[in-house]
């Protein structure tokens, strides 16, 4: 049994009376600990799917399931690093953190256990340094690993990452998809990533969820990526696996379904 | 050449060295004087000079247009001779109600912090409810919308009919007319919550009382600062028109008495009163703002 199922999932927005479907019988199943990324062109409504999966926007049709049950509702078992980081501005990074992990935890962990808890997931994303500067007071890339450290911190089921690295300058990413490549090698979570990167799915993805354009998008690839890990960003530019893998994503994001509007 | 940098380069990398040459030297204390002691004062002199003389150019005119003998207002070197018991001591006590005007202010204080307390506790609370649900807001908008425009004196009638007392009538005159800015102000603020902190607040799943401590107050704190700070200022203009008619030893009353007894320039110096204090108290809730809300504004 999987995982993790997205079983046959539509989604339909009403605004008034007009309808727009976004997404089309959409099926996808996760196996615990794998890496798993969905690429496609901006619009198309990758942040839908992961808001469903997410229990953040309910689905029309169809469900999602997580080890044989039923989730319909948001909670810290699938935990989002969302794309623009969304930490509280008017929290420390430390009590951005201690947010998820007093409610996670608050039953389980004594205070003390709670505050090594954090500053263990702070120390995961080396920021442990920054734990009393406010999200004003940091840079992107820390804000993100920030955000990432909150996340783990629940210990969530599944990992969810909206373009986790959108926003952040080419040298900034690099590392931070380092980070994420180390922390998913040491705790092995399961992962399900959105970004329109393809060095950046191919070099972290076991799978790579391909979609076609919206609207009414629906699955239109999914490609394995058997590349031994730990993965060396310098040793794959030369790989031949890792240069098909990107070749074949490439070619289905800009031959077979290219972005109409930005043609 | 080549030497030099290379001595300099060394410095550089060793800053302890070179700050340890650099300490007994008495050059950066004189310098610390010139540096910061004469802009602050140059800054000071800034901000004082031009009120100062303004100041003082009104008060001259003021002299000239009412020293003519027929003149109807006082003068204001007449106002220091008549009123100069209350000019140098607000707090003496003479008899009941022969009182410095710093005790009538803080009567009146006293009224403005229960009324406006109620109303900034009841107003953020029903902002929040018209900010947070749809069928809230479309239920009550149109009656706060409506009820807002009502002058504050306008209820002095009802509040004196159902409480039959002065006391809690002005102050639920404070409250009725303080209470709207705050009730829109919050709402606005609750409903520009950013999704993002709505999803945050579901994935690490707070309940109601959690949401509203931890998110919608701070989120809106900006906004709820903002309806406080008109609040305040509409309950200090308030307070002294209800006190006018209502009675006791606030300010409003003494107002009303010296204009019924032509104690002008008594008058005078109560206005001049009211104004600082209003000033002070919408620069309080200011700086109260401006510290609760540091640092909470999304970068
Ligand atoms: N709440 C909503 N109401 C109506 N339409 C929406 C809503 N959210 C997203 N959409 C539409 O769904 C489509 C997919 O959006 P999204 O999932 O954000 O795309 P992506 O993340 O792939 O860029 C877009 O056309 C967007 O306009
Ligand atoms: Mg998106």
């Amino acid at each position: 049994m999987a995982y993790l199922k997205i079983d046959h999932v539509d989604k339909v927005f009403s605004r008034g009376n007009r309808e727009t479907e976004v997404l089309k019988d959409i099926v996808l199943t996760v196996e615990k600990g794998e890496y798993v990324s969905i690429i496609g062109h901006s619009g198309c409504g990758k942040s839908t799917l992961l808001n469903i999966v997410a229990g953040l926007t309910p689905a029309t049709q169809g469900g999602v399931l997580l080890e044989g049950r039923e989730v319909n509702a948001p909670g810290p078992d699938r935990a989002v690093v969302f794309q623009n980081h969304s930490l509280l501005p008017w929290l420390s990074s430390y009590d951005n953190v201690k947010l998820g992990v007093d409610k996670v935890f608050g039953r389980t962990k004594s205070r003390a256990e709670r505050h090594d808890w954090v500053m263990h997931n702070l120390d995961l994303v080396q920021m442990g340094h920054a734990r009393d500067k406010r999200p004003s007071e940091i840079s992107g890339g820390m804000k993100q690993r920030i955000g990432i450290a909150r996340a783990l911190a629940m210990e969530p089921k599944v990992l969810l990452l909206d373009e986790p690295f959108g926003a952040l300058d080419a040298l900034t990413r690099a590392h931070l998809q380092d980070s994420v490549m180390a922390l998913h090698q040491k705790l092995g979570n399961t992962v399900l990533m959105i970004t329109h990167d393809v060095d950046e799915a191919v070099l972290l993805s076991d799978r790579i969820v391909m979609m076609t354009n919206g609207p009414s998008a629906r699955i239109g690839e999914v490609l394995d990526v058997p590349l031994p890990r730990p993965r060396k960003r310098l040793e794959l530019a030369a790989n031949a696996t890792y240069l098909k893998c990107r070749q074949r994503v490439l070619e289905f994001l800009y031959e077979r379904h290219r972005y109409v509007e930005a043609a | 050449m080549t030497i030099a940098l290379q001595k300099s380069a060394d410095a550089a990398a060793t800053p302890v060295t070179a700050s340890a040459t650099i300490v007994p030297l008495s050059q950066p204390r004189a310098s610390n004087v010139q540096t910061k002691l004469i802009p602050a004062a140059k800054e000071w002199a800034a901000t004082l000079i031009p009120p100062i003389i303004t100041v003082g150019a009104l008060l001259l005119l003021w002299q000239i247009l009412c020293m003519k003998p027929g003149a109807t207002l006082p003068s204001p070197s007449r106002i220091w001779t008549d009123a100069k018991d209350l000019i140098v001591d607000p707090f003496f006590v003479a008899g009941p109600q022969d009182i410095g005007l710093g005790w009538r202010i803080l009567t009146s204080l006293q009224r403005v912090a229960v009324g406006f307390g109620l109303a900034s506790i009841v107003g953020v609370l029903l902002g929040a409810l018209v900010g947070q649900s749809v069928w809230a807001m479309r239920g009550l908008d149109p009656i706060f919308q409506v009820l807002r425009t009502v002058p504050p004196l306008a209820w002095l009638p009802i509040a004196l009919a159902a409480f039959r007392d002065s006391r809690p009538s002005a102050i639920f005159v404070i409250f009725i007319t303080s209470i709207w800015p705050i009730i829109i102000n919050t709402a606005v603020g609750i409903r520009n919550i950013p999704q993002d902190y709505r999803n945050v607040a579901s994935v690490v799943q707070l309940n109601q009382l959690e949401f509203f401590w931890k998110i919608m107050i701070p989120s809106a704190a900006p906004y709820i600062f903002t309806g406080l700070r008109i609040g305040v200022g509409l309950s200090w203009l308030a307070i002294v028109a209800a006190e006018m008619l209502t009675g006791g030893v606030g300010i409003g009353f003494f107002i009303w008495d010296a204009w019924n007894s032509s104690r002008l320039s008594d008058i005078i110096i109560a206005l001049i009163y009211i104004g600082i204090v209003g000033f002070v108290l919408d620069r309080m809730v200011a700086f109260i703002a401006n510290i609760a809300t540091r640092g909470t504004q999304a970068a």
